[in-house]
């Protein structure tokens, strides 16, 4: 059967165009994002890194060549360090001469201009950055002063930006996975921040009581962050039962863990620090603090200079694609959420596919939680607050729909990055947090009318397309 | 009150409307019977203004009539009982019945007037209804008077009742046939739509049928002296044979020479409450038995125990001699019964996933790789070869399956059940909402799967269907089976008729 039988070529890509899309609304979205952040960040920069600490001692080579002495000066701070280093490196068997090095503030430099102008040497020239060559002693030392060019580039597109965006919102979008199972059944999981603090205040507890604190293995690290996400994922098999077994809604199944678990979070915390404090002291709801400091490995490492949260995120998000495209679960839940009867009539085993869903959803909650303990070294009792809503927010501003059988993990990343990159936009932008409430309050409102709308537009397309088609012959 | 001349309307592929002429008078109750697709309810959702004619005149209280909305027809005075039931069960019977707009003065509620109303509209159909009990307190037959109630508080000139009874216990019929008398005598017409020919017998005056798409029999009840509510006996025979006519339109596939084999489904002692009473038969291999019956006689419960979809009060169904243990359609479908389920879209099909997803959604385990993984080239291997042979006309495997006509969307569910090497396959209405075309095909296709040694059970509204396509016919009414035909092919459709309305209980010399 043709299927363009009265329909202009020209008439078929714009189609197709729009079809795309229309299709792929949330990526389109997301690009816009980065253009507009991008563009609002357009600033002057002078990073303080090895490239530019390397391009500092091309400048001092070509202008100064050797025999030629060089002071370096920079702030006594990591990043300062880096660069300092590399300003040395490139200096390596050139001949130029490291008169000396200042890692401080303008009075250290004082004093190493006076101790050198003590030593007899001349001094030609200095090498800095940006901030340290406005410094008054570097200005009125008599030699040239070097340090980077700077240059326009938006302070959003710049690598650490990125990364940390990223970085920062990985918890989020981890979750955001599992919801998305949860949300294409047509259920709602209010849990999850809640689920995050029990897992991470589990895991902290388990670490510092159980697998020998300070001197903890890594095993039994693994063991207390293991534990921690156990205790969500049967957090989320209960809500599950609930939901399965009693048919309660799942809002209001979730409602009730979600404040059983953040109670429960609290005590363990409290009992902690009362067993750590002794006696009858009266516990505080703080963090519980983990000594083993390979505990904080997972959230503040890197692999490869990726931070091990995104490593995390990325893998989970491959393996959550997989699931949900090439495997019989994944058809199974989007059966479910499409039409539960048709489901169950084809043989779907409906129940166990909504157990294995919330539990699944506790289990991404539950390695979020370790994360986030990983990253603040303990787990915090209040972790995660509000979660819930940033989590759903992510997913439906990825698409998919509330109603349930439509939706796809894809979809979430982007959304999970749109919410990501919006928050970081105005963050570096300077708008007050009061306003970014706004800002998000509306996206999302946004999202659900497009989420309304896609129903009316799709039909608007099936009955363009039917009006081009004849109709088919049987 | 109401005149219909030469009413008609077409669907793309059907006429549903020939040319219907009808004359309601006031105080009079007009029956209106026909077999399902006669357009019975074609003409009620253009008398109620849900739906414009394409000819033809209305005339309604002496003046032309062209409703562009049910709500204008309602502000008209034109008032619709359908068989699902409007009213909110959380509100008091009071509240139900002044729901709608324009009961309030400036949006505060009248509550003395309403209590006092309320009580009147019950009286009028002497119903002991407390006005303050919770709707959902109330039994269905209740319900269903309110609502007549409901529709009497507009003062309808005009009410329309469609299949009112389908829900309803025998007690409760009868008081509501009453009412409708009721509402005559106070000088309202009121059309009555129904499958059972003694509640029509009870309340009509006149009585019009319809078949495909033409009125083709009008019997008028009222003694020529005009003896009030006295009215001649319903001849229920004539009424049946007009009802199925003598033209036996459709054309079937041949039956295949094929030998019936061994009894494959056994089905002892099936109930379900009152819907399906103590229901024993057998399926042979081979053989595709029909099972007649009204709306509402049972036969989609039967089909919906034996697949695992319902529970059941009591019975066994067994396979080959082996008892089933029938807990839920999975366990149904792996010992290898199957069903086409008669709400294709509501239960058949998951609207929004593709075809080929719908095809393999019982299927992915014989596509499966390792750990679950769906072999995807295997899925779209088996299911092109089944779109090829049924023919099932796509623009894509991955099209959506809301998007498919009828006809297709069935051939999706039929190809899920071959591919899974069905045993028994239990079609409930395999042609509803299907063109003539397709029909056809599907007719050819459950002739071709009998003949392949599997078992069909086949339910069908339209008696044609039944009896052209089935090798033995069962006939059911109210739960029970009330007779057997064991040739169909030769078997006279209006006698079928009367056991499925209760009036004979079993037809020619093949008694069960």
């Amino acid at each position: 059967m043709p299927e363009d039988v009265g329909e202009s070529a020209a008439g078929r890509w714009r189609r197709k165009l729009l079809d795309l899309l229309s299709r792929n609304l949330s990526v389109v979205v997301l690009a816009l994002l980065c253009l507009i952040s991008s563009v609002a960040t357009w600033r002057e920069q002078n990073p303080i890194t090895s490239r530019s600490g390397a391009a500092v001692a091309r400048q001092v080579l070509e202008a100064c060549p050797a025999p030629c002495s060089v002071l370096v000066v920079a702030r006594d701070t990591e990043a300062d360090r880096v660069f300092a280093r590399a300003i040395e490196e490139g200096l390596d068997d050139s001949g130029v001469r490291i008169a000396g090095r200042v890692f401080g503030q303008p009075r250290d430099v004082r004093l190493e201009l006076e101790r050198l102008a003590g030593l007899d040497g001349s001094l030609d020239a200095i090498a800095t950055h940006r901030i340290a060559s406005d410094w008054g002693p570097v200005r009125s030392a008599g030699a040239r002063v070097f340090s980077p060019r700077s240059y326009y580039w938006p302070t959003f597109l710049t690598p650490r930006n990125l990364l940390n965006v990223v970085n920062q919102n990985a918890d989020i979008a981890i979750i955001a996975l599992g919801m998305t199972l949860v949300i294409l059944t047509a259920g709602i999981d209010l849990s999850v921040g809640s689920l995050l603090a029990l897992a991470g205040v589990i895991a902290a507890v388990a670490a510092q009581e159980w697998f020998g604190g300070a001197a903890a293995s890594p095993a039994g690290l693994l063991a207390a962050m293991l534990l921690g996400v156990a205790a969500a994922a049967l957090g989320g098999l209960l809500s599950g039962t609930m939901v399965t077994a009693f048919r309660v809604p799942p809002f209001v199944a979730t409602l009730g863990l979600m404040m059983l678990a953040r109670g429960l979070a609290l005590i363990l915390a409290v009992g902690h620090q009362r067993r750590l404090v002794g006696g009858g002291a009266e516990g505080t709801p703080e963090a519980v603090r983990v000594d083993a400091t390979a505990f904080a490995w997972l959230g503040n490492g890197a692999v490869l200079g990726v931070p091990n949260p995104i490593v995390l995120m990325l893998v989970l998000f491959i393996a959550a694609h997989v699931l949900m495209t090439r495997t019989m679960f994944g058809r199974y839940v989007y059966a479910v959420g499409g039409n539960v009867e048709a489901a169950r009539l084809s043989g779907v085993p409906v129940t166990a596919v909504l157990l294995a869903v919330y539990c699944l959803c506790g289990a991404f909650t539950g390695l979020a939680g370790i994360v986030d303990a990983s990253r603040f070294e303990g787990g915090r009792p209040n972790a995660g607050e509000l979660y819930e809503l940033q989590v759903i927010a992510a997913v439906v501003v990825g698409g998919a729909s509330l109603a349930g059988g439509r939706g796809r993990i894809a979809g979430t990343l982007i959304g999970a990055m749109i919410i990501a990159v919006i928050q970081n936009g105005l963050n570096i932008a300077g708008v007050a947090s009061y306003e970014q409430k706004v800002v998000f309050g509306a996206l999302i409102l946004g999202a659900v009318l497009l989420d309304r709308l896609q129903p009316k537009i799709a039909s608007r397309r099936a009955r363009m397309t039917r009006g081009s088609t004849p109709t088919p012959v049987q | 009150m109401l005149e219909l001349h030469r009413i008609s309307k077409s669907y793309p592929g059907v006429d549903a409307l020939r040319g219907v002429s009808l004359v309601v008078g006031a105080g009079e109750v007009l029956g209106l019977v026909g077999e399902n697709g006669a357009g019975k309810s074609t003409l009620i959702r253009i008398v109620s203004g849900a739906e414009r004619p394409d000819g033809g005149r209305i005339e309604f209280g002496g003046e032309t009539a062209a409703f562009a909305s049910p709500a204008e027809a309602r502000e008209r005075g034109i008032a619709v009982i359908h068989q699902e039931l409007s009213l909110v069960p959380q509100l008091s019977v009071r509240e139900n019945l002044f729901l709608g707009a324009g009961w309030s003065r400036r949006g505060i509620v009248r509550r003395r007037w309403e209590e006092r109303e309320a009580r009147r509209l019950l009286g009028l159909l002497e119903l002991d209804i407390d006005p303050d009990a919770r709707c959902s307190e109330l039994s269905l037959g209740a319900r269903q008077a309110v609502e007549i109630a409901k529709a009497l508080a507009l003062e309808p000139r005009l009410l329309i009742l469609d299949e009112p009874t389908a829900a309803l216990s025998p007690r409760e019929a009868r008081a509501l046939l009453r009412q409708v008398r009721g509402v005559a005598r106070r000088g309202a017409a009121a059309i009555y739509i129904s499958h059972r020919l003694e509640e029509i017998e009870a309340v009509a005056d006149r009585v019009a049928v319809l078949r495909d798409g033409e009125l083709v029999r009008s019997i008028d009840r009222h003694e020529p002296a005009g003896g009030g509510d006295r009215r001649l006996p319903l001849d229920r025979d004539a009424l049946i044979e007009a009802m199925v006519g003598r033209s036996l339109s459709m054309e079937f596939p041949p039956r295949l020479p094929q030998a019936i084999g061994e009894p494959r489904l056994e089905v002892l002692g099936l109930s379900a409450g009152s819907r399906v009473r103590d229901v024993s038969f057998d399926i042979r291999r081979g053989e595709v038995l029909g099972l007649a019956g009204l709306v509402g006689a049972g036969r989609t419960e039967v089909a919906r125990m034996i697949s695992g979809a319902m529970a059941s009060d009591g019975g066994e169904v067994r396979l080959d001699g082996r008892r089933l243990d029938l807990r839920s359609p999975r366990q149904a479908i792996r010992s290898g019964i199957c069903l086409l389920p008669e709400d294709r879209r509501g239960q058949g099909l998951v609207l929004s996933r593709s075809a080929r997803d719908n095809f393999a959604l019982p299927n992915l385990d014989r596509f499966r790789r390792w750990r679950g993984l769906v072999d995807r080239r295997r899925e779209g291997r088996a299911f092109s070869r089944w779109r090829e042979q049924l023919d099932i006309r796509l623009s894509s495997p991955g099209q959506r399956a809301a998007t498919l006509s009828g006809g297709n969307q069935q051939k999706v569910v039929i190809a899920r059940w071959l591919e899974r090497g069905a045993r028994v396959v239990l079609c409930d209405e395999p042609t509803r909402g299907i063109d003539v075309g397709a029909r056809y095909e599907i007719y050819e296709w459950i002739r071709r799967i009998a003949s392949e040694g599997k078992s069909v059970l086949l339910i069908s509204s339209e008696l044609e269907e039944v009896l052209g396509l089935s090798d033995r016919v069962l006939v059911m009414h109210e739960g029970r089976i009330r007779g057997e035909i064991a040739d169909p092919a030769s078997a006279d459709p209006a006698g079928v008729l009367r056991i499925a309305a209760g009036i004979d209980r079993s037809e020619g010399p093949s008694v069960a």
